[in-house]
């Protein structure tokens, strides 16, 4: 097969050379599963089929994109699990989602931030007391969203280890069905006992809420909470790890950021749409015949929506190959589009502004403690980014 | 002047987030809250950004 979705990169931060050469936004790609679907790399179209509700995000009629299990694509084809509204149409996914929104708006996120702040703070002086070196990951990058979204949920973080390892094992290509369903089984085995411990014991946390307001099961919290705890450290963390690798490769932008004379806001936006960590983008399948970019995608045909190559769309971003943290960003795919867009993306841009922020001002001399080809990058993960950053000051 | 369906809104923020002085989110579920239905000057801008970015199709403006 020569139509399946490229996957391999020759450039740390650019996504493989394949998918972005192709100059037509709409192409025939042939799924994992040897569906023969459609592969979307346009900003314009990526746009078309994630706001249009002919396009369904049903677990059933999901097909898989890369030849190995994650999080999503373990259960392609199979009903959803309870409470996992991200395979779900309105208005089974509104009821779910709407239960949860009030947590993250923008007003309620930024009353995080002390808090956030005081957590990059230890972490960042805990880093400089053992160092240098430091490898950024398990210093910073992974335990800052992790503890953040541990507090937000009430997942005891000193469960980490266990979770930790799971969602790791679970967005793993090379892992084969049997470790991604045990990983699986376990981390819905912790959920579903902590959220039975919460009924028992009421907490004034988002789980504790949802099992006080009395409208979902225990197996729908559960899902909920797998999917929030899985999705509010691996995104973040990886934006954390791959966003200051890019800057240390990127020194005049890094030094941008520090002097001030780029806003931290926008240097996240660039960093989000620059470097688009759901490196597969998503998928949807037609519910009906649908005329997209002069091609009818027959009903029950499926479409890869590729976001990191919509974010680099040289007809929406001027200088789109190009990491420049003054760009105008705004627009980019990195969260997706259309009623299934990122439930948490107020936070993670919190998490990033006060995260990158803090890493310019505490250690002006940061740089690599190893050559770049030497980072281990995450082509082998549903979420990319780097295993370890190796670093110095 | 802006027009918001509430019930289509999925209360992503994006409107808040880009014309804070025209977009607030309802503390319960999140969903939009305008502000200022015919806002002016820096503040249109922003708000006819704000409609551009909407993921859901919930935000309009007719130009009155």
């Amino acid at each position: 097969m020569t139509d399946l979705l490229p996957t391999t990169r020759t450039d740390a931060f650019d996504p493989p050379a394949e998918l972005l050469s192709d100059p037509r936004p709409l192409r025939r790609m042939t799924f994992a599963d040897g569906h023969r679907g459609w592969l979307v790399t346009s900003h314009e179209l990526a746009r078309a089929v994630l706001a249009d509700a002919r396009f369904s995000s049903r677990q059933e009629l999901r097909r898989v994109v890369v030849p190995r299990p994650s999080v999503d694509e373990l259960q392609a084809g199979k009903p959803a699990s309870p409470g996992f509204f991200i395979v779900m149409d309105p208005p089974e996914h509104t009821r779910y989602r709407r239960l949860l929104t009030g947590q993250f708006t923008v007003r309620r996120i930024n009353r995080l931030l002390p808090r956030i702040r005081q957590i990059v703070t230890e972490h960042l002086d805990a880093m400089r007391r053992s160092g240098p070196p430091a490898d950024l990951v398990p210093a910073f990058a992974l335990p800052v969203p992790s503890l953040v979204i541990c507090e937000l949920l009430g997942v005891p973080y000193a469960d980490r280890e266990r979770f930790q390892r799971d969602t790791a094992e679970l967005l793993r290509l090379d892992a084969t069905d049997e470790q991604a369903g045990t990983a699986m089984n376990s981390l819905t085995g912790y959920l579903s006992g902590l959220i039975e411990a919460k009924r028992a014991r009421p907490s004034d946390d988002l789980l504790g809420g949802l099992v006080a307001g009395g409208e979902l099961t225990g197996a729908e919290i559960t899902g909920i909470a797998f999917l929030l705890l899985v999705a509010g450290h691996e995104t973040t963390a990886n934006m954390l790890g791959l966003g200051t690798f890019a800057l240390l490769r990127h020194p005049a932008q890094f030094d941008a950021l520090r002097e001030g004379r780029v806003s931290v806001d926008a240097a996240v936006e660039e960093l989000l749409r620059y470097l688009t960590v759901v490196q597969f983008g998503t998928t949807r399948t037609a519910v009906e015949d649908v005329e997209l970019g002069g091609e009818t995608i027959t009903a029950g045909e499926s479409v890869a929506v590729s976001l990191p190559a919509a974010n680099r769309d040289p007809a929406r971003f001027a200088g789109a190959d190009t990491l420049d943290l003054a760009h105008d960003a705004s627009g980019h795919l990195a969260f997706g589009h259309g009623v299934h867009q990122c439930l948490g993306q107020q936070l993670a841009r919190i998490e990033l502004r006060v995260g990158f922020a803090a890493l310019a001002e505490r250690f002006p001399s940061l740089r690599l403690a190893v050559p770049p080809e030497d980072v281990p990058l995450r082509g082998d993960m549903a979420i990319y980014g780097v295993h370890r950053l190796p670093v110095t000051w | 002047m802006i027009e918001a369906d509430p019930e289509v809104c999925i209360a992503a923020g994006m409107c808040a987030l880009t014309a804070p002085a025209v977009f607030d989110q309802n503390d319960d579920d999140g969903t939009v809250v305008v502000l200022d239905g015919t806002p002016q000057g820096a503040d249109a801008d922003a708000a006819r950004e704000a409609v551009e970015l909407c993921p859901s199709g919930a935000l309009s403006w007719r130009d009155s």
